[in-house]
């Protein structure tokens, strides 16, 4: 498909790092996020939430405040149609609308502190938020349940009486919170730990993280009265916006349009909905625009964190560092309502290793929290917690470097996975090498401090993108996506457009179209766009080079298999052609309308080939050991992206996502009282990295190309967040002779280990 | 409950707004005056997104209530550039990379100019200090931090 890209040759814009096509906007005020949106005649509206974590709710009164002037709604879960309860979808990421539904809003029972019951439109926020307050829920308050172990206990409270588990044959007699078991075993585990020199088996646990993006979700819902609808919003994928919100009120695809707003932040927190179909259904009952901003505490109580744990792992290693078992019990917390990311987590926990017997259980649990929704690699930062801190135990154990055990077992193409397919991409080791020669590796550690080391795998995808490719009246170029740029991909798909076209950066503006402008794109996560919507890109660039050639062909009155595409330009394929000036793209363009027309195509993909991301990081860090509190003093990260098309957004990717580790390391955790109720819901208390708790993170770019992608690319965003857990706990086991089992590795935490090991 | 009326000035500017008393500034250069390029992050005044100057002195624009900007001179986001040039800051950050996402940018950029009228030359710890104020969940502050020094140098003149 890349007949015109040739491989070998050097690249005069990939790898640059150029402003970024929407930079003007986003530093002066301009560019409009979900919240940004207004319409004449707008409505704003407030959500009530249970203050329970797990009531029935017996009846909804809604007179009061639909008599306050001002109020022109209040709807409730019965206003929203019911689904058939069924998983669709791929299992790792398979879909409940019966689930969905009831998370949008509540119906029979409220799960959580936080869960919608019911809302209202009004003409102000003020009267808006008067309203939920008149709003009488008769709730029958339930037992609950919060940690994930309290939560598979034979007599915890259930939050669906009829919930037998998937994935157990036969199925089980009685019902459970467990919603899922998944099982990925290779080999003899028997045999395996048998042949071992050294085995450990440790058990651990981690607090559930939310996201932490900087916009809260908003949304402006515009109902037409022949149905045609308009939503403005916020998210990592408008096509996907689109999809959730037609199903769950019952409406054609292309009755709502959705404009892509630009998006403050998601890390996978932001593919799913969760005010969209509210503001449209009020919508629809006004006849008025809605507006729904969440609240900081909102999004910490009803949106998705990712999953606290219970984990335990034992691995087994030979004298010479070969691992040769492994094995895994995964428990994650999926929220209310099923579908945590613990078959990533089975899948992941190893892959990074050639380990002849492993096996890795999953257990996907309700509690009354929150649903769960992706988080950067879902799953595979849990595991590796876990994992990467019993491979240093055995490292210390067998006196290996810590790195070069982990370069022993490394996959490269043509290992095993535990899921069926073989690798087929080398990088992994190539990360641990860097490091291995870093002149930082080696260097002496003072009192208190400690270095430790970590790697980690994910995926990376591909999947559905289409982008489409306009030369302008005036040669210059547009090229346009469906994949919202959540960190500089326009910058990225017009720097892939301008070099296949042998133009300059400059030529060619990339825009995100909304969902009536362009074909389907999925949402920008799983480390896809680079990827997939980069492919896409440039196959339209190749289809209308092809287009160039042929209206060249026709101002030279040749044949097209005469006329070559090189640096920019037409040009004759050899002198028996003609004798003809190189033509470009402005002269190509001037003479459309006698030679075909406006010159433009559209493309679509359905991306394979994607190869995994690997990240190897060390990281030194300094604890006082009157307050366990620990200092980051140096943090080096490795990760194998492919090829770095914007190289200063490749590093802040890699920079971005190691502080989030940093965070879920040391800080961040979901605290409830025991009433199930939430006690940490602002950014005061649930404390994300400042820019004083930080030294600079070094990235080093690791870049094993992809020969399946037309400049290599492999992914950025994710295997980033893995590591760090494990390095830290790894540098703090170094600097106090502690094992830290239980994340966030808070100064109270570490410090009662340190007093626990003084006795 | 009748309106407050203030007059104010923003971004050089004089401005009339009516406001309901416990209205914040935020929500009114917001939702009344559309100058939408302040952002609201969580607006309990832990996150910086909504930061502005008063009178010179920078405060989270969602702790202050409407009413207060009465006499006042403010200084937003929307009033950094110079009409199509940019502040330093400005194209630093975008020279730099120093934004993804961009949500926590216009708080960012107040924040760092506030920084640089009161220490022209801060060192790497000063500027981590001041801006720990304004959160980022993108960018782990690199380049942000390298983004201000370099303003700070090119401000300088060094």
């Amino acid at each position: 498909m890349t007949t015109h890209q040739n491989s070998t040759k050097a690249m005069k814009v990939v790898g640059t790092s150029p402003v970024r096509p929407d930079g003007i906007q986003k530093v002066t005020g301009v560019a409009q996020y979900g919240a940004d949106y207004s319409l004449p005649g707008m409505l704003w509206s407030q959500i009530l939430r249970s203050p329970h974590a797990h009531a029935n709710i017996r009846s909804i009164n809604v007179e009061k405040a639909l008599a306050l002037p001002g109020v022109k709604a209040v709807i409730t879960g019965k206003d929203f149609p019911d689904h058939k309860f069924d998983y669709v979808g791929p299992e790792r990421v398979a879909v409940n609308y019966w689930h969905m539904t009831r998370n949008i809003m509540a119906r029979e029972k409220a799960l959580y502190e936080g869960h919608a019951v019911a809302a209202v439109a009004a003409s102000t926020r003020a009267i808006a938020e008067q309203a939920i307050k008149l709003i009488e829920v008769d709730y029958e308050i339930l037992p609950h349940v919060i940690d994930v172990d309290d939560a598979i206990a034979d007599d915890a409270p259930l939050l669906f009486p009829d919930m037998i588990t998937r994935g157990v044959e036969p199925a089980p007699s009685k019902p459970s919170n467990i919603a899922k078991r998944t099982e990925f075993k290779v080999g003899d585990l028997e045999a395996g730990f048998a042949s071992a020199d050294e085995v450990v088996e440790m058990s651990f646990k981690t607090a559930a993280v939310h996201q932490g993006y900087i916009e809260p979700h908003a949304c402006l819902a515009r109902y037409g009265a022949d149905g045609q609808s308009e939503l403005w919003s916020s998210s990592q994928g408008h096509f996907v916006v689109r999809g959730y919100t037609a199903k769950l009120l019952g409406m054609n695809l292309s009755d709502l349009l959705v404009h892509p707003a630009e998006i403050g932040g998601g890390f996978g927190g932001k593919t799913v909905v969760y005010v969209e179909p509210v503001a449209l259904l009020l919508s629809k009952h006004t006849g008025h625009p809605v507006k729904i901003m969440m609240s900081r505490e909102d999004v910490f109580k009803a949106t998705g964190p990712t999953s606290g744990s219970s984990m335990t792992v034992k691995i087994g290693v030979k004298k010479d560092g070969t691992i040769v078992a492994a094995d895994a019990l995964l428990k994650f917390q999926a929220g209310a309502f099923p579908g945590s990311p613990v078959m990533n987590a089975t899948m992941c926990s190893f892959a990074p290793y050639e380990i002849a017997n492993t096996r890795a259980i999953g257990l996907d649990v309700v509690s009354n929290r929150p649903k769960s929704a992706a988080y950067r690699a879902p799953g595979s930062p849990i595991s590796a917690f876990a994992v990467e801190s019993v491979l240093d135990i055995l490292a210390n154990k067998i006196g290996m470097d810590p790195l070069k055990l982990r370069l022993k077992n490394a996959v490269k193409a043509g290992s095993p996975t535990s899921w069926g397919p073989k690798h087929s991409h080398d990088g992994f080791a190539e990360t641990i090498q860097v490091l291995l020669d870093h002149p930082e590796y080696k260097k002496p550690l003072g009192k208190n401090q400690g270095r430790g080391v970590a790697s980690g795998f994910w995926f990376n995808g591909g999947g559905e993108s289409t982008a489409s490719v306009h030369i302008n009246e005036d040669g210059t170029v547009i090229i346009a996506t469906g994949s919202m740029d959540v960190g500089g991909s326009r910058a990225s798909m017009a720097l892939m457009a301008a070099e296949t076209l042998g133009v300059p950066y400059e030529m060619v503006r990339s825009t995100v179209a909304d969902t009536g402008s362009i074909g389907y794109n999925h949402v920008t996560g799983g480390s896809r766009v680079t990827f997939a919507t980069g492919m896409v890109v440039v196959d339209a660039c190749n289809k209308i080079i092809d287009e160039l050639r042929l209206r060249a062909a026709l101002m030279w009155d040749v044949d097209v298999t005469g006329v070559i595409w090189e640096d920019g330009f037409a040009k004759p394929a050899d002198k028996s052609v003609g004798d003809f000036e190189p033509l470009s793209l402005k002269a190509i363009a001037a003479k459309r309308a006698v030679t075909g027309g406006p010159i433009g195509v559209e493309a679509s993909i359905n991306a394979g080939g994607n190869a995994p991301g690997f990240s190897t990081q060390f990281c030194d860090i300094e604890v006082d050991p009157d307050t366990g509190k620990v200092t980051v003093l140096r943090f080096v990260a490795a990760q194998d992206v492919g090829r770095a098309i914007h190289r200063k957004y490749v590093e802040g990717q890699i920079q971005g996502g190691v502080v989030q580790g940093i965070g879920w390391a040391l800080n961040e955790e979901y605290i409830y009282d025991k009433n199930g109720r939430l006690s940490n819901a602002g950014f005061l208390d649930y404390r994300i990295p400042v820019a004083s708790d930080l030294p600079m993170i070094e990235a080093v770019i690791v870049e094993v190309p992809n020969p399946l992608h037309p400049f290599g690319v492999k992914g950025v965003g994710e295997a980033n967040i893995v590591p760090p857990m494990a390095a830290m706990a790894n540098a703090i086991y170094q600097a106090t002779g502690c094992r830290m089992t239980e994340l966030p590795m808070s100064p109270p935490k570490v410090l009662a280990a340190i007093d626990a090991k003084n006795g | 409950m009748s309106k407050h009326h203030v007059s104010t000035v923003i971004n050089g500017d004089p401005v009339e707004f009516l406001c309901e008393t416990q209205q914040t500034l935020l929500n009114v250069l917001r939702d009344d005056l559309n100058m939408t390029g302040t952002k609201e992050g969580c607006g309990t005044g832990d996150c910086g997104a909504c930061s502005v100057t008063i009178d010179g002195r920078m405060v989270c624009s969602c702790l202050v209530l409407g009413v207060e900007a009465q006499g006042k001179s403010i200084q937003t986001v929307e009033g950094m550039a110079n009409g199509t040039e940019l502040h330093v800051l400005q194209r630093k950050f975008l020279e730099h990379a120093a934004l993804q996402c961009g949500i926590c940018t216009p708080g960012f950029l107040i924040a760092a100019r506030a920084l640089l009228e009161r220490n022209p030359d801060p060192s790497e710890e000063e500027v981590r200090f001041w801006l720990a104020g304004n959160l980022c969940r993108c960018t782990g502050y690199n380049k942000i931090i390298e983004a201000v020094l370099d303003a700070a140098r090119e401000m300088r003149g060094a």
